[in-house]
């Protein structure tokens, strides 16, 4: 099953990165949103799966996953949201500002 | 602090107070009349110490400065010290008179002058007397930075700014080259101290850093001196006012170069190395300056360029004088050790006649205006006490009798004899090549001191080309010091043996401690070689100065860009519009761009690592089983993110990354991850939101079609990444090295009251990343606020600015 899960991740990766280079901003948010993807799989699958039952204690359950790889991502979801969300805004205030959403051409002013 | 600590560090203090007697005296008394107090105090300590430091009693004091690292202000002060210390405060008292009637105290900052001239004093005293090596670095840059300062001390001027700039970059690349070259010598040594550096001199020469430190220390002496092809600054540094001209560019600052030389000689001396750079460099050093002399109109750069002659001449006796280290004590020694007696013997009689002449040629800018020989002329009746002195400093730097630089340059020639018939460091043609090199630069010489004496003071008198109208004599104040200077000059070649025996014999001594006996000057040592060449000099230099017109046009078939200012400033140019056009190529302003560098950057050196270090181990024993549903939710994964790198409609594009992260979250209940799989849902569906939100307002997606490159590149780029994750993480899966502390947090119900592990992790075991949690998701809010409210207000300021 890892083996599986990471190369998942490391075509989410691929795909993330891919979609960073390109040259729109909605498209560069959407890697990011990827990568945090593939970063959390591999945080998950560093800490086995399918071993055992939910971390939720119960008497009759011997062998549980492992609890902190899973208080790790919960942590980074949110913070990968709160990011997420800025960066959306932020792409949206610089489109209306600039006229454009293409990279390239978001260059400053010659002299600064 | 010993008395001769506050000696040594009285210009210090001195600067600190100058500016507070210029606020106060200056409107009634020139500040320049409290500064001389300090030099003449300084010159009449060390005087004191002239019948100690002459029966060979050298002083040693320390004053702890860092003593952790044992880098004290020591002061050691034997013949060598003593004498350019005398040079300096000497020097130091009569520039500063002769600055009180040359600067005006209404029209100069003086204040500035006068910090930056004690500044300089304090270093140079401290440098020629210091035994720890990183204090005679630091001083040594002190003199640099304080030169700096006084040549662009008109710094409205632009070409006072490039003097100074062009001699700050040339002596500091030389001071670090010295760093560098004493920070050897102490890796040998395991010793900051001069002495026990010369105590511990079979271990310098047996090591094999002893080439590398030689060269750098060279450097620094070479580039402090104006050596060739160092010697580009000295000229450009002749804007600076001419009390400092006289004080540092001729007498003092140049000579620090000199003096490490000298320091330095019972340590490289005696190697071929050594014997061959420094009569080598310093005879082509001789030679260059003596020629290019003789094309200068301006009287400054004429004297810069006989400077660096002269300090070439010092520089290559030194160099013959150091063989005197190959040998033991006994007649061949005290030979060569000759040559060392020659070159401190002409360099304090450099000092003192290139410091009358650089005040003759102030006095005779400050009293016509012009510099120009061209112009000058028949001053002879106007300025007689000038000329005197002129006469004087002239007639002694052409080497004619009775003026003391009549000995120096006779000992000169000995010295260069003596390299001739150098025998134990082989090279013949180049031994045989530099007594006649040497001979032909004293002709030379000889022309540019007639030059300087006949152009200015004879011929006629031209008013209408002068700047100033009444041309007269200087003011007695500013005569004085050229006077003093003149009468020594005059009175070292009739009672020469009183300084040889009080000063320059305990200097010799302090470089050969273990001479058998010590020098004499005689004047008339009968009809030697010596003689003849110095006859030839003036016979060969009388005739071709009367015939200069008709050769002299030969300079100028040489072509104009053939010198080396023409090489330092083209490669100045060209280095910084190299390093324009390279870090124009790869700043590009492209956010891409400098992705595409840190992601290749840290993905290949991963990749490298994990190629190189042979960790690519697989071990699939010990994986989890896999189902068709498992695998049927990734392949959907992979369409999904797949999708959003090929759809060209924004709404696929959101739609297929939500479809990744609902996948993800079955993902997170295949895996037993409850919590998980709730927030994930729900950040899933608020994102989708927002994202669905933004793109309303964002111009649709691509329907531009990239470049195939551009497309390549990214893959390229992309592949790498994903592979090395893949690979990466594969490895260390395959690893555990130690089990996991996860039973330690199945005791969540007794310690923290919770049966659901993950959520007692969060707010108990762990609860300190939750609230930074929290608080990341406060910043994030009211970032989004601030971004959204404050646009109308930023937006309508800036349209209001345009209009």
């Amino acid at each position: 099953m890892e083996y599986i899960i990471l190369i998942l991740a490391g075509i989410l990766f691929a795909t993330a990165i891919y979609n960073i280079l390109q040259k729109q901003l909605l498209r560069i948010i959407i890697g990011t949103v990827l990568l945090s993807h593939g970063a959390h799989l591999v945080i998950l699958t560093m800490g086995k799966l399918k071993r055992g039952q939910p971390p939720i204690l119960d008497d009759s359950v011997i062998t549980y996953t492992d609890p902190l790889p899973q208080a790790l991502i919960l942590t980074s979801i949110v913070i990968s949201f709160g990011i997420t969300s800025l960066l959306l805004v932020l792409a949206y205030r610089t489109a209306k500002e600039n006229n454009t959403d293409n990279m390239e051409e978001m260059r400053g002013e010659a002299n600064e | 602090m010993s008395f001769l600590h506050f000696t040594i560090l009285l210009p210090f203090i001195a600067a600190i107070v100058v500016p507070f007697i210029y606020r106060s005296f200056n409107h009634k008394i020139h500040t320049g009349w409290f500064v001389v107090l300090v030099p003449v105090f300084i010159f009449i300590n060390l005087l004191l110490q002239i019948p100690s430091i002459s029966n060979g009693e050298n002083i040693l004091i320390s004053m702890p400065w860092i003593p952790s690292l044992e880098i004290n202000f020591d002061i050691y002060m034997d013949g060598l010290a003593l004498m350019f210390g005398l040079i300096i405060s000497g020097i130091g008292a009569l520039v500063v008179i002769y600055s009180i009637f040359y600067m005006d105290k209404n029209r100069e900052a003086l204040h500035n002058f006068y910090i930056y001239l004690l500044l300089f004093m304090g270093a140079m005293l401290g440098l020629v007397s210091s035994d720890n090596v990183f204090v005679l670095y630091t001083l040594w840059e002190l003199t640099s930075v304080s030169s700096f300062l006084l040549i662009a001390y008109w710094y409205e001027r632009k070409k006072s700014r490039e003097g100074a700039l062009k001699a700050m970059i040339i002596t500091v690349f030389g001071g670090l080259a010295m760093l560098a070259g004493l920070i050897l010598l102490v890796m040998i040594t395991d010793t900051y101290s001069l002495r026990e550096m010369i105590a511990n001199v079979d271990l310098i020469q047996e090591s094999a850093l002893f080439i590398p430190a030689l060269l750098l220390i060279l450097l620094g002496a070479f580039t402090k001196s104006a050596q060739f092809p160092f010697s580009i600054w000295l000229p450009d540094a002749m804007e600076a006012p001419t009390p400092v001209s006289a004080y540092l560019h001729s007498a003092t600052m140049v000579k620090a170069g000199i003096y490490l030389v000298a320091r330095m000689t019972p340590i490289f001396g005696g190697s071929a190395t050594w014997f061959w750079l420094v009569v080598g460099i310093g005879v082509i050093t001789l030679f260059y300056g003596s020629v290019r002399a003789i094309r200068q109109t301006d009287l400054k750069a004429l004297l810069a360029f006989s400077t660096i002659s002269q300090l070439g001449l010092i520089m290559s006796l030194l160099g013959v004088g150091s063989a005197a280290f190959y040998f033991n004590p006994g007649e061949s020694q005290q030979l060569y050790a000759f040559a060392l007696f020659a070159a401190i013997f002409h360099l304090f009689n450099h000092s003192t006649f290139k410091g009358a002449l650089f005040m003759v040629v102030g006095i005779i800018d400050h009293e016509t205006g012009t510099r120009d020989i061209r112009r000058l002329g028949g001053l002879l009746s106007i300025m007689p006490i000038t000329f005197t002195i002129a006469l004087i400093g002239s007639l002694s730097m052409a080497g004619l009798p009775p003026f003391n630089g009549f000995l120096s340059k006779e000992m000169f020639f000995t010295g260069m004899l003596q390299a001739s018939e150098v025998d134990m460091f082989s090279l013949e043609w180049l031994a045989n090549g530099c007594p006649i090199l040497a001979w032909i630069a004293s002709i030379f010489t000889f022309i540019y001191c007639m030059i300087l004496l006949v152009r200015p003071f004879l011929g006629t008198f031209k008013p209408d080309r002068l700047p100033k109208e009444k041309v007269h004599e200087a003011p007695i104040g500013m005569l004085i010091p050229p006077i003093i200077l003149g009468s020594l000059v005059v009175l070292i070649f009739f009672f020469p043996n009183i300084l040889g025996q009080y000063i320059l014999n305990p200097a010799i001594a302090s470089i050969v401690p273990d001479l058998e006996k010590p020098f004499k000057i005689t004047a008339w040592h009968g009809f030697g070689p010596e003689l003849y060449m110095t006859i030839g000099v003036i016979v060969l230099g009388l005739l071709l100065f009367v015939s200069i017109k008709k050769w002299n046009i030969a300079f100028r078939v040489l072509p104009e860009n053939l010198n080396l200012n023409y090489l330092y400033s083209s490669s100045l140019e060209n280095m910084e519009k190299r390093s324009v056009s390279f870090t124009n190529r790869y700043m590009t302003g492209s956010i891409r761009h400098y992705l595409i560098y840190i992601f290749v950057f840290v993905f290949s050196v991963l990749a490298l690592a994990l190629i190189t270090l042979n960790a690519i181990d697989f071990d699939f024993s010990n994986y989890a089983y896999v189902t068709i549903y498992d695998v049927g939710i990734l392949l959907a994964m992979i369409v999904a993110a797949l999708t959003t790198l090929f759809t060209r409609n924004r709404i696929t594009a959101i739609v297929s990354l939500g479809a990744v992260g609902y996948l993800v979250v079955m993902l997170f209940v295949i895996f037993r991850a409850p919590d998980l799989a709730l927030t994930q849902m729900v950040v899933e569906t608020a994102t989708t939101a927002l994202f669905l939100l933004c793109f309303y307002h964002l111009p649709k997606l691509g329907k531009k079609v990239e470049k195939v490159k551009f497309k390549l590149t990214n893959l390229i780029v992309s592949i790498l990444v994903g592979v090395t994750v893949t690979i990466l993480t594969l490895v260390a899966t395959g690893h555990k090295l130690f089990t996991p502390i996860t039973e330690f947090f199945e005791n969540a119900y007794e310690l923290a009251g919770a049966k659901n592990i993950v959520n007692a992790i969060l707010v108990d075991f762990r609860g300190f990343d939750t609230m930074l949690e929290i608080a990341v998701l406060f910043i994030a809010g009211i970032g989004v606020y601030t971004l959204i409210k404050l646009r109308s207000k930023g937006s309508d300021t800036d349209e209001a600015e345009t209009e």
